[in-house]
């Protein structure tokens, strides 16, 4: 399967040939986090309402959504009223998309980096990515955030709901086998990763499996069970934004499959109707 | 006056009329006749039968939805992939129209792909019908374009970077191809410039020359008459009272009944995608191109759709230790084979010529520039498939051990080629791409040999018919 949208462009173009350079000195090969599979489910309108709280509170000050019109958000069930006194705070009208006042300009400046468009970052990413990313930040005195995350290395963003999921930190165990480390690795919460040294690199004990995990150092307003919750209303929010006809669509194929069968039978008979007479 | 030499029309009810108005001023009735009621077509079509009729009515969805799409996006590098969401959201049903077109880009190669392979199975491109075949190549070779042009209409990364990808193969054309690449352009790199002019080519150029070819295709098709799985003449039995054909049945109603079942079959499938699948797990939308183009931001990954991706495979495997240690052996040891086995001494010495000068390419120009040649190649070489094949019968039904092998080996390199084209580069995998290059070239290349001394069982008089 091709890859999702590869993380970080340029920078990371940058990251491996100073990678290649300094190959001599590398400690291990990296492996890709494993994701978690992200639990959402477009037509639990609750939990959409839920994530559109959040992403106009958290994440719509930075992001935009250029693509998508507030006006859209009815789907979920919510009055032009509620949509108005709830969600509506960087537009005047409900007819408006999804913008922010930042321009590109100034993020660029201010961030090192102009924070993407999210509209449709669900369908470029995968929820998975998203719900991993969004639970996998953790502290790194060496980055200029002070945050860098498992998911996405030297990511740009600060972590800004670490109020709500406490203060993570980067926790390394070795293992001797590569099993021991990934059946440890799936009983986590959060992301994890195994780095592979060589037998060189491992020296004499032979731990050569350093398997890469978060633990929370302290606690932030939610319960580790609340965020993750938090985060699947976010990131349904986002799936269900970057295609917001997408239950639309499966319902009407239902309908169109439905009728297709039954003129395959008619065509069907018609064929064979026809075709009777030939010897 | 010829008006009033001609039969009135029969049979068509409160419409003879009408008809015969018609007919006495037009060649109504005669076209109807020579191209539908009374074209003969061989009763024993099976399933590969199918994509023919069914290529041309995924052209028709295309054009279609296509005039629809055209009515809502625009082509400017900075509305483009914008105007694609508003279509996705906020154009009533656009996001049924966007996606029945971008998945019947896919289909379009699914069935030309497969309509091909038809042909290839049962030598439907033997004499006569070779003319109907450089046609259909030439519809092949439209196609390509359309879909590599309509592809960076999005405006994704992997539109905006798959477009400087193919476009920089140009500049790798000795002397003229680095004007050549900023002529395609427009510009020096793929810019506004570029989407517009795609744009015109996508949406008039290329679908005036597609429909064009399409008319010659079936034009020449009709003056020949369609082969048949058994790859026998059905001209050669005709009933002496009618004049028809035997094994021969009108291509109306027959084979419009039977067509007609074959597209709702194929709408079903198509409609599982459209509906339930539109990405196809990244492979008809990538991932991707869901992010805005951005000319500073090169992916580490770039893939074309998959329906390039085997000539894109055989472009990343010419390396330059393929050139050395595979191409060059390669080219000497088939000049030698066509020296030893050929009796025309011209033909021998122009061999020889060609060969040198080749091996003296290989050996001193970039190994880049025998990626694009080899690339061209891999398609341009079907046209060549005619002439190649010289196996005394045209079926695959009746042909011996060797050709059979030799096409089960094609399919699985172009296969192994198509996977590894969506991969990204690895020592293993160029090895493997390496490969399925030989393994892809030698079947064309040795046909002429191959086929010719294979044993093949011969061909009945008849049609085998259930």
């Amino acid at each position: 399967m091709p890859p999702r949208a590869a993380k970080g462009h340029l920078e990371m173009k940058t990251l491996f040939a100073l990678l290649a350079l300094a190959a001599p000195l590398a400690l291990a090969a990296e492996e890709p986090v494993r994701l978690d599979s992200a639990p959402i489910d477009p037509r639990d309108v609750a939990s959409l309402q839920s994530g559109a709280r959040s992403f106009v509170n958290y994440c719509l000050n930075c992001h935009s959504a250029g693509m998508m019109r507030y006006h859209k958000l009815l789907d979920l069930g919510l009055t032009e009223q509620q949509v108005k006194d709830n969600l509506l705070f960087t537009a005047d009208k409900i007819g408006e998309l999804m913008n922010v006042a930042l321009t590109r300009k100034d993020a660029k400046e201010w961030l090192g980096t102009a924070p993407p468009d999210l509209s449709v970052i669900a369908r470029a990413r995968g929820p998975d990515w998203l719900y991993t990313y969004m639970r996998s930040f953790y502290r790194d005195p060496e980055s200029a955030t002070g945050w860098n995350n498992m998911v996405f290395d030297r990511v740009a963003m600060p972590h800004v709901l670490w109020t709500l999921s406490g203060q993570q930190v980067q926790v390394e165990r070795k293992f001797k086998d590569m099993e021991q480390a990934e059946a440890i690795g799936r009983q986590q919460k959060n992301a994890w990763k195994i780095d592979v040294l060589t037998p060189d690199q491992a020296g004499k004990d032979g731990e050569r499996f350093i398997l890469k995990t978060i633990r929370t150092e302290t606690a932030g307003s939610l319960s580790q069970i609340d965020y993750d919750i938090m985060i699947r209303d976010l990131v349904n929010f986002m799936t269900w934004m970057s295609e917001p006809n997408q239950v639309t669509r499966k319902q009407v194929g239902y309908i169109v499959i439905l009728v297709l069968l039954l003129l395959l039978v008619l065509t069907y008979l018609l064929y064979k109707e026809f075709w009777k007479d030939v010897h | 006056m010829a008006a009033a030499e001609k039969q009135a029309v029969t049979g068509a009810g409160p419409f003879n009329g009408l008809l015969t108005w018609i007919d006495q001023r037009f060649p109504l009735m005669q076209t109807l006749r020579s191209h539908l009621t009374e074209y003969y077509a061989p009763k024993n079509f099976n399933f590969w039968y199918y994509f023919g009729s069914l290529a041309l009515f995924v052209l028709v969805i295309q054009i279609v939805t296509g005039i629809f799409l055209t009515m809502n996006y625009k082509p400017d590098a900075s509305q483009a992939f914008a105007s694609v969401e508003y279509i996705m959201r906020e154009v009533p049903w656009g996001w049924w129209i966007r996606y029945m077109h971008s998945t019947g880009a896919s289909f379009f190669f699914i069935c030309v792909y497969l309509h091909m392979f038809r042909a290839m199975l049962y030598g439907s491109y033997r004499k006569p019908r070779e003319l109907l075949w450089i046609f259909g190549m030439l519809i092949f070779l439209c196609l390509m374009a359309e879909a590599f042009f309509g592809y960076l209409l999005p405006w994704g990364q992997m539109s905006y970077w798959g477009a400087q990808v193919i476009v920089n193969l140009f500049d790798a054309i000795p002397v003229i191809g680095p004007d050549l690449a900023i002529w395609i352009r427009g510009d020096f790199v793929v810019s506004d410039a570029t989407l517009n002019r795609f744009f015109a080519y996508h949406v008039i150029a290329v679908p005036l020359a597609l429909l064009a070819l399409v008319v010659a295709h079936l034009l020449a098709l009709h003056e020949v008459g369609s082969s048949n799985p058994d790859g026998v003449e059905i001209k050669k039995s005709i009933d002496p009272a009618t004049g028809r054909p035997l094994d021969g049945i009108p291509f109306h109603p027959y084979y419009t009944v039977k067509d007609t079942f074959g597209v709702v079959a194929f709408l079903i499938v198509f409609s599982i995608v459209v509906f339930f699948a539109p990405e196809a797990g990244g492979y008809f939308l990538e991932h991707n191109n869901f992010i805005p183009a951005d000319p500073l931001k090169t992916p580490l990954h770039i893939a074309p759709v998959w329906y390039f991706t085997p000539y894109y495979s055989i472009l990343r495997a010419t390396t330059e230790e393929f050139v050395f240690w595979a191409l060059a052996p390669g080219l000497a040891a088939f000049a030698l084979l066509i020296i030893w086995t050929v009796r025309s001494s011209a033909t021998r010495i122009a061999v020889g010529v060609i060969a040198i000068v080749l091996l003296l390419g290989l050996l001193t120009l970039d190994a880049k520039v025998w990626g694009v040649v080899l690339m061209g190649t891999s398609v341009v070489i079907f046209f060549f498939l005619p002439w190649l094949d010289r196996s005394p019968v045209r079926s695959i039904r009746y042909k011996g051990p060797i050709t059979k092998t030799a096409i089960a080996l094609f399919v699985i390199a172009f296969f192994v080629l198509g996977y590894l084209g969506t991969e990204s580069v690895t020592a293993a995998r160029t090895l493997a791409a390496q490969i399925g290059t030989a393994v892809y070239f030698l079947f064309f290349f040795l046909m002429p040999w191959y086929s010719r001394m294979d044993k093949c069982r011969p061909e009945p008089q008849r049609v085998t018919w259930k």
